[in-house]
Parts: C-alpha cells; sequence; structure tokens
C-alpha cells in the first residue's frame, strides 16, 4: 500500500478519535481537532474560490477569449475591499447596492413563478380522476402521493398551516379550529425532519464507525487501535494533571 | 456629498432591480445573455466577499496570538492549518486529483477535511439524542404527535424498525411525501410572499440596511 495512504489512515483516524473525545469532556484535543477543522476548511474554501472565481471566470476568459468586459465585475468586487479605508468605507455601498439591487429583482418573477403560483398549482388539484372507459374516479390510495385522498389531505394541511401564521385574524371560533389542525400538521413535519435528521447523522456516524474499522487492518498499520490506545491514554493523564492540580489549589 | 454617499447607491439598486425583474418577461437572446453575464458577474464579486469575511478571521486569530490570549495555541494551529492548506492548494493549482492520482490538496481533502467534517456532524447524533430524551417527553398532545411522527420516519428508515414495525416503512414515506411535503409547501408559500415583498421594498429604497450605517 502507497505510504500517502497509511500515513493519511493514521492521520484520518486521529482526528476522528480526537472529536470523538468531545463526547467524554471538553478537552485540548478536541479543541486541537477543531481549530484543525475550522483552518482546513478556511484554506480549502480560499483555494476553491481562487480556482473558480480568479482562474476560471477572470484570468482565463480575459487572456484567452479577451472578454474585457470582466473587468466590470472585479471592478466592482474591489469596491468592496474599501471597507478597509474608513474614509473611503462608502464606496462600498456601490458594490452592496449592486448585488443586492440584481438579487431583489432576479429573485421578484423567479420566487413568484417558482415558489408562489407553481406552489399553489400543485396544490390545488382536481379532486376527482376522469379515467377514460371507467369515468369519474377518487383514488384512495395513501401511498399513492397524487390520489385523490392524499389530495384533499395536502389541500387541509397547507391551507390550515397557513392560516395558523395568518394573524391578521384572530384565531376563535372555526378559526380556532383551523388553527389547530394546522399546528398538528406542523408538529408531524417538525417530527419528521427531526427524525429524518437523527437519521442521517446517524448515518454519518456509522461511515465514520467503517473507516474506524477499516483502519483495525494489518495493512495500515493498526492505527485505530493504537491511537485509540494513546488517546484514552492521553485523556487519563490529562484528567489526573487537572485533579491535581484542582487538589493543590484546594489546598492552598 | 449625500448625492454620492446614499442617493447613488439607492439609484443603483432601483435600476438594476427594475431592469433584472423585466429581464425575466423578455424572452430575447440578448437578455437571455445578460442574465448568464450578470450570474458570472455576482459569482466574481462574491469571490471579493469571501475576502472580507477570512480577513476579519485572520484580524481576530492573529490578535489572540500576539496578546497571548487564553488558547492562543489554538489560533495559531488553526493558522497554520489555513496557510499549510492554502500553500498545498497552490502547489496543486487546486486540484484534488490530476489524471487518476491524488494530489497533496486531495490527500488534506480526503484525510483530514473529510473526516473530520464527518465526525464533527455524526457526534451531532449523540446530542441530538439526548436532547431528544430530554425534550420529546410527552408532555402536551402536540409533543406526543410530535414525538410519534419522529418515531415512526427514523423507525421506517432503517431494516431494523421495518423488521420490527412492518407498516413504518410505507407510513414514513406517508409522513415525508404528504404530510411533511404540505407543510413545507405552506412554509414555502409564506416565506416566498416575505421574499417578494423585501425585494420590492428593497428596490423602492424602503429597506435600506444593507447600506449600513455611518454617516450619510
Amino acid at each position: 500500500m502507497a505510504i500517502e495512504i497509511i500515513i493519511g489512515a493514521w492521520v484520518a483516524t486521529g482526528l476522528t478519535l480526537f472529536i470523538f473525545t468531545f463526547l467524554y469532556k471538553d478537552n485540548p484535543l478536541f479543541k486541537l481537532a477543531e481549530n484543525l477543522y475550522v483552518g482546513v476548511s478556511v484554506g480549502y474554501t480560499i483555494i476553491k474560490t481562487y480556482d473558480t472565481v480568479v482562474v476560471q471566470l477572470i484570468w482565463r476568459p480575459i487572456v484567452e477569449n479577451g472578454e474585457w468586459a470582466l473587468l466590470v465585475p472585479v471592478a466592482i468586487g474591489m469596491l468592496m475591499l474599501t471597507r478597509y479605508v474608513p474614509k473611503a468605507a462608502w464606496i462600498s455601498r456601490y458594490a452592496f447596492a449592486f448585488i443586492v439591487g440584481v438579487g431583489s429583482g432576479l429573485a421578484i418573477p423567479r420566487t413568484i413563478s417558482s415558489f408562489i403560483l407553481k406552489q399553489i398549482e400543485d396544490t390545488v388539484r382536481p379532486l376527482l380522476t376522469l379515467v377514460p372507459g371507467e369515468g369519474v374516479t377518487f383514488t384512495w390510495s395513501l401511498l399513492n402521493p397524487s390520489s385523490s385522498l392524499n389530495t384533499i389531505i395536502i389541500l387541509i394541511g397547507v391551507s390550515s398551516v397557513l392560516f395558523y401564521f395568518f394573524f391578521s385574524v384572530e384565531h376563535t371560533g372555526p378559526g380556532k379550529v383551523v388553527a389547530r389542525t394546522g399546528i398538528i400538521f406542523l408538529m408531524i413535519a417538525f417530527g419528521a425532519a427531526f427524525g429524518y435528521t437523527v437519521m442521517a447523522r446517524m448515518s454519518l456516524l456509522i461511515g465514520r464507525l467503517t473507516d474506524l474499522i477499516e483502519f483495525t487492518d494489518p495493512s495500515y498499520g493498526r492505527p485505530s487501535f493504537w491511537l485509540a490506545g494513546l488517546t484514552i491514554l492521553m485523556l487519563v493523564v490529562m484528567a489526573r494533571r487537572s485533579s491535581s492540580k484542582q487538589s493543590k489549589e484546594e489546598e492552598k | 456629498m449625500i448625492f454620492l454617499r446614499r442617493q447613488v447607491p439607492l439609484l443603483i439598486t432601483l435600476i438594476t432591480g427594475i431592469v433584472f425583474a423585466a429581464q425575466y418577461y423578455v424572452p430575447h437572446p440578448a437578455s437571455e445573455q445578460m442574465l448568464t453575464s450578470v450570474t458570472k458577474w455576482l459569482q466574481i464579486i462574491g469571490g471579493f466577499a469571501l475576502v472580507l469575511g477570512v480577513s476579519s478571521l485572520f484580524q481576530v486569530h492573529a490578535v489572540k496570538i500576539r496578546r497571548k490570549e487564553a488558547g492562543w495555541g489554538y489560533s495559531f494551529v488553526l493558522y497554520v492549518s489555513m496557510l499549510g492548506t492554502i500553500a498545498v492548494g497552490f502547489w496543486s493549482n487546486g486540484k484534488e486529483a490530476v489524471d487518476g492520482a491524488m494530489t497533496a490538496f486531495g490527500w488534506i481533502y480526503n484525510f483530514m477535511m473529510v473526516p473530520l467534517q464527518g465526525t464533527m456532524f455524526a457526534i451531532l447524533a449523540f446530542f441530538i439524542a439526548s436532547a431528544a430524551y430530554r425534550s420529546f417527553r410527552a408532555r402536551s398532545r402536540e409533543a406526543a404527535v410530535l414525538l410519534i411522527a419522529a418515531v415512526i420516519v427514523m423507525m421506517g428508515r432503517v431494516p431494523l424498525g421495518e423488521y420490527l414495525i412492518p407498516i413504518s416503512g410505507d407510513l414514513s414515506q406517508w409522513i415525508l411525501n404528504v404530510l411533511n411535503a404540505s407543510v413545507r409547501r405552506a412554509i414555502l408559500i409564506g416565506v416566498s410572499l416575505g421574499t417578494v415583498a423585501l425585494s420590492i421594498k428593497i428596490i423602492f429604497g424602503m429597506e435600506r440596511s444593507y447600506l449600513g450605517g455611518g454617516k450619510e
């Protein structure tokens, strides 16, 4: 096996175990891995942004295709950096005004079309289906999201949740019933989102544990065993140090 | 001076806002080209915004190291790892692999970033579970509904759950595709209405917080 893969296995195992030590308590090993994570992530983002923006979107189009118009967004971007000069910081407003203006302009028709009209269109569907030869039918299948029964449930769900968030009318009488129905729908959705998130995290955990099991292989030098032992040893030493330090302070 | 500092930015927002809102209704190749160009422009300008954010991070940790504040060693680790990744990234031309062979930058990604990110999110599973134990007890009818929905979805997404409760798979799918979808749809409609209202306020200068405070 290539040496860089073996070293990589040791590094990945060590960092994984360092992060897992947080389950015991906050400790220097975790903090080390945490700061390493932030540093590496920021460094990675900088390089990826440099490659995508500076190289792919600015340098190559200008040098290879002569797209000099790209100097305009570069100039607008540079205006942002005037924030570092207090006297000229107001110039950065031009850049923000451009971004916000374009973003708002683009958002209005697209949001109305894709998120409002399309969602309403999908909600207000025919409750009955016309099947050739069978005439008008009402489908009861719960497993088919587009069945007539589910169409009614979705319509009730969307309407009641929208009403729950509509505060211009007091939720009393029939309105209270609708708002309560909205709450039930919301609770089910929150529960589903929670369950889904837990399972996604579990999936990640299984992935990490699978890697740790794989790295117990002799071809890697069994880093999972060695580093688990070393991590536990370091935690014990640190715990003893902190307890002896504490007892000394108490004696004083 | 107020005209340059205050009115011109508002004018830029007004003009660009109206032009790009109108662009949607003009099905002409030139209009499409304008949209493609401005999308690229926004990406380029966004790159400069990253410079602002990163420089702030640099400054915070530089101050910590210079003053040798508590935990400055961790800031040093952050600095070294960040600069090290940047140096290796430049050396590898920002590529994780070349002709199928992993570069040094790819090594950092595969053996440092992926395990760190994966484990960081994985330990949340334990904290979510403990938080659920504390807050999920069915204290009210609504909490009971939330708890039942969560349990069904969790059971329905693993083979063991489906083995124990055979109906949980179908029930979980129904909850996600129908009940959950209806709520998401309602929330999406509400958020979208808010987005449109805010965009109109921004374009017409009623909302100016994006210009920041400071002198007029």
